[in-house]
């Protein structure tokens, strides 16, 4: 009995473990509830409950004792521990891992660090910038300008990400650095449209993902995931409105 | 030229956020293609004179398409692919235009950019959508059709 009991606890942990990185690391809401049944179902055949919401996820197994519970705090976007938990369930699946072996193999995705150092990052960000004036019809003479303004905005949102705990206030700062930098390029004659520079720089802080994703998960049922990553959506672009706001009045 | 000066632009675009998205490394030129393919349906749509929001949903539905048939070539998730095609068409612009509208207390046009911002959202989010549903009665239509 105690064995048992033992064995459905080591399930569940795995199972909340890879719910956890998943749902941190930006997966949909129907794709964390969807690998984390299967998980279980691999290794248990009694059926299994799971209420994922951002901000926590409960998990328990019919007919037996312990629910547990786990609290996210803290969501950013790495598709790559997305990929890798979804391989380690698919090994699950198809029974080519044990117990043990799977939660070593989630420990080590766990504490992965990101692909790309933090200046490819950058770098990617400012070059998307640039991409982005080019795309919404800017002009070739202010694609260096955007460049500047968005690789500089990401650096921002980054340092003052670890500086401050609360990605709002981030995420202010950093559109605060694009407006500034946009209106004095512009004023130095170093930029044409100011409007394209701002909008194109923005792009890599805006919140495309989640809003698509709030209405995705609305549109499927999870309405508790819907609404709120809808208030975060809403609550960055705020921030982005604000601190370009806050630029044009200085 | 300007088309190809667009795909290149939004293949490069697509590929960055890959890497800002921390994609795996061998998806990346996947990201982008997804990324292009995107992008150039919905210049052209808007170029033949389709409505925009229209034309966010097919390009959105075209990219879930896409998205998929990757995904089940290359056993990753869908999002991986679909993420950074994705960012091109989202109204990011249009939200900052909307938000600098209400700076500048010119409320009427700022509600009327917000409106146009939330269909456009919306729009995306059905043209994602619709993939998945079509893609799920094909199947069950083929189980069915080999159950009988």
């Amino acid at each position: 009995m105690k064995e048992q009991s033992q064995r459905i606890n080591e399930i569940i942990d795995v199972c909340l473990l890879a719910g956890d990185i998943m749902l941190k690391s930006g997966a949909e809401t129907y794709r964390v509830e969807d690998t984390m049944t299967r998980i279980a179902a691999a290794f248990d055949d009694r059926a299994s409950q799971c209420f994922v919401m951002p901000t926590g996820i409960i998990f328990s197994i019919d007919g037996t004792d312990p629910t547990k519970l786990i609290r996210v705090s803290e969501r950013s976007t790495d598709l790559q521990k997305v990929a890798d938990v979804n391989h380690v369930s698919r090994k699950i699946s198809s029974g080519e891992l044990s117990l043990k072996e799977a939660y070593l193999q989630l420990k080590a995705i766990e504490k992965a660090e990101l692909t790309y150092s933090i200046w490819q990052r950058i770098l990617s960000a400012s070059i998307a910038s640039g991409c982005f004036l080019i795309m919404f019809k800017g002009g070739w003479f202010d694609f260096l300008p955007a460049c500047v303004a968005g690789g500089l905005g990401f650096a921002g949102l980054v340092y003052f990400h670890r500086l401050i705990q609360l990605k709002f206030f981030a995420e202010f700062l950093a559109s605060l650095i694009i407006g500034v930098l946009a209106v004095g390029l512009t004023h130095f004659g170093l930029g044409h449209e100011m409007d394209k520079i701002i909008i194109g720089s923005v792009m890599p802080l805006v919140p495309g993902l989640l809003i698509t994703n709030a209405i995705r998960d609305l549109m499927a049922g999870h309405l508790v995931s819907g609404l709120s990553k809808g208030a975060e959506a809403f609550l960055t672009a705020f921030a982005i409105g604000m601190g370009i706001a806050f630029a044009f009045a200085l | 030229m300007h088309v190809l000066q667009q795909c290149i632009t939004s293949f490069i675009a697509s590929a960055a956020f890959g890497i800002i998205f921390n994609c795996p490394k061998n998806a990346l030129v996947k990201c982008g293609l997804v990324g292009m393919m995107g992008w150039l349906m919905y210049i052209l749509l808007v170029a033949f004179n389709v409505n925009v929001v229209l034309a966010n949903l097919l390009a959105a539905f075209f990219i879930a398409v896409i998205g998929q048939s990757f995904a089940r070539m290359y056993k990753m998730p869908m999002i991986i692919f679909s993420v950074a095609g994705i960012i091109p068409l989202v109204p990011g612009g249009m939200a900052y235009d909307a938000m600098r509208h209400f700076v500048q207390n010119d409320y009427s046009s700022a509600v009327q950019l917000s409106a146009k911002v939330f269909l456009l959202s919306g729009a995306i989010a059905v043209g994602l959508i619709l993939s998945e549903v079509s893609n799920q009665m094909y199947r069950k239509l083929r189980s069915l059709k080999q159950g009988a």
